[in-house]
């Protein structure tokens, strides 16, 4: 199961049809224009909310609201933590893929499936299952409070979250590509001598970094805007364990909207690049 | 022939260099940041016994909130389904101005944190809303209600509909379109007869997709479900509310259920690919 989908490139154009097997031009003009309909209702209009309601009391509220103390912490933690996970989560789908798809192994199935599994599970659940784990009545919540280590309801925990929930986004963009790229080009690197290193940074690398870019960009997206898991392990303390997604909620429940879309525009910020990003890795991957 | 290729197969599956230290790697990061943590719901320390477990899992608040969480994610996903195809047909086959960004477009519920697509979507259906203050006179209303979950749902898996659908269609032979054309099928018949069977498989694919991301989803939905017990409480949040009362057991319980669904849904993801693959062969 994907929480994405790979890096789609669009695919050639099977030549001019005859006009029989299209649909008139009149169909045509119509299912444009429904298509653009849903996409501006379903999609479009969410976005434009955001911007129109965080200026809504004017750039001094906004501008208030983005330099607040809170808010700048709940910023910075919100980078550490991706500063944190997405390398982690990089090294291993690479390691990942290169397991998966340059040997052959019993029992390979099995082994995507698991490291889809985050993908299939409640983001709530995976915040729940480390305070099972770190918790003070967790199973090595005993331990931990008796040497005075914080892991639940502080930075670490905010981490392990984190972690869980965007654990496959690299692995998952990695493996269908470099299965697809087979073993030939690293099998021929190695009977000319090179060495593992040399094959993987000279041969392997440079035939995957698009799409390992892109799988980056997602889990980074991810690991910024997780909510649901990290609300759990958070503990909310302003100015300590708040990230942005549940800073914008925070001031929201205190019917403090116009600061609270101030904050959530920067996430969506966020969302623009990626989908920015995304695109020059499409165009980039169609050359 | 047998024992060469055999022994091929065997010096193959090991010409590469680094799969002890990859493969080791892998399943210990593996195990430390995600089954261990996941096997704490199965062996947990908060003394959850069957009987308690039986107990929560039949508890009628317990019920209503698996009702809320799996009818409102099958009606969202059921309606993406129709809606994603209308998008993926119209991108694939149709050249337009702006094409571009309306291909952008769709990845960004992916992309956006889904906080923020929760504020947002609550402050277009809320009564003063753009779109809730149109639907006020109607009688319509959509935010704290099953409805709002379900747009909340839609907007969450929209994507994965469209983006299941598109290669597919992308690959499509065209010639059988023309052949039934030129036998004098209309192109509506074409359609139902000739795209629609290799179209199945993906959008059954992308449903079950959308559908499952949809049970679990909590960031999105809060916002505009307004969490009224029995009503509109979804499961992820009752999981939250058992927490935050301490009750870890019954969060436990909770949690167990909905991993049950979620592992089934993977299942049945993982063959409905296994099958759209095979049949797209």
């Amino acid at each position: 199961m994907a929480g994405t989908v790979p890096l789609h490139v669009p695919g050639p154009r099977t030549g001019v049809s005859s006009p029989a097997a299209t649909e008139s031009r009149a169909v045509k003009w119509v299912l444009i224009s429904l298509a653009g309909l849903v996409l501006l209702w379903l999609i479009a209009l969410p976005l434009l909310i955001v911007l129109v309601e965080s200026l809504k009391r004017g750039l001094d509220v906004y501008w208030a609201a983005l330099t607040d103390p809170d808010a700048a912490s709940a910023l910075k933690l919100t980078l550490l933590v991706a500063a944190i996970t997405v390398p982690l989560n990089t090294i291993f789908g690479v390691t990942a893929a290169w397991a998966v798809t340059k040997f052959r192994f019993r029992g390979k199935g099995f082994l995507i499936t698991l490291i889809d599994l985050p993908f299939a599970v409640s983001p709530v659940i995976g915040g729940l299952i480390f305070i099972l784990v770190f918790g003070s009545h967790g199973w090595f919540g005993p331990w931990l409070s008796s040497h005075d280590i914080k892991i639940v309801f502080a930075l670490p925990g905010i981490v392990l979250a984190t972690l869980f929930i965007t654990f496959p986004f690299v692995a998952r963009e990695l493996i269908p590509l470099m299965e697809e790229q087979g073993t030939q080009e690293e099998e021929a690197a190695i009977t000319l001598g090179a060495h593992g290193w040399q094959i993987f940074w000279r041969v392997t690398l440079p035939n995957i970094k698009w799409g390992l870019l892109y799988g980056i960009i997602l889990c980074n997206a991810r690991a910024m805007g997780e909510f649901g898991a990290v609300s759990v392990v958070s503990g909310h303390i302003r100015g300590e364990t708040n990230t942005l997604p549940l800073h914008v909620e925070i001031l929201y429940n205190e019917y403090q909207f116009s600061a609270s879309f101030a904050v959530a525009s920067l996430l969506l910020l966020l969302a623009l690049v990626t989908m920015i990003v995304k695109g020059l890795l499409v165009r980039k991957n169609a050359h | 022939m047998n024992v060469t290729t055999k022994a091929a197969a065997v010096s193959r599956r090991r010409l590469l260099p680094g799969f002890g230290i990859t493969m080791g790697f892998s399943v210990l990061y593996l195990s430390l940041v995600v089954l261990l943590p996941l096997s704490a719901l199965l062996f947990n320390s908060t003394g959850l016994s069957w009987a308690k477990f039986w107990d929560v899992a039949t508890d009628a608040r317990v019920l209503a909130s698996y009702r809320v969480s799996l009818s409102t994610a099958a009606a969202a996903a059921l309606i993406d389904a129709g809606l994603g195809l209308l998008l993926a047909w119209v991108l694939v086959r149709y050249e337009f101005p702006g094409k571009r960004i309306f291909d952008a477009l769709i990845d960004l519920p992916f992309a956006l944190p889904t906080a923020v697509a929760g504020v947002s979507l609550t402050a277009l259906y809320s009564q003063n809303g753009w779109i809730g203050s149109l639907l006020e006179p109607l009688g319509l209303k959509v935010a704290f209600t099953p409805l709002g979950i379900t747009l909340a749902l839609m907007f969450i898996g929209i994507p994965f509909v469209v983006r299941t659908v598109q290669p597919v269609l992308e690959d499509l032979d065209r010639d059988m379109e023309e052949a039934a054309a030129t036998l004098g099928a209309s192109r509506w018949r074409t359609f139902l007869r000739i795209v629609m069977p290799e179209l199945f498989p993906p959008l059954l694919t992308g449903f079950a997709l959308a559908f499952a991301r949809g049970i679990g989803e909590y960031g999105s939905v809060v916002f505009i479900s307004g969490n009224m017990p029995m009503r509109t409480e979804i499961a992820p949040l009752l999981i939250m509310s058992k927490l935050e009362q301490f009750d870890y057991a019954g969060a436990t319980a909770v949690a167990l259920l909905l991993l049950l669904i979620s592992f089934l849904m993977l299942l049945v993801i993982n063959s409905l690919q296994h099958w759209a693959r095979k049949s797209s062969r």
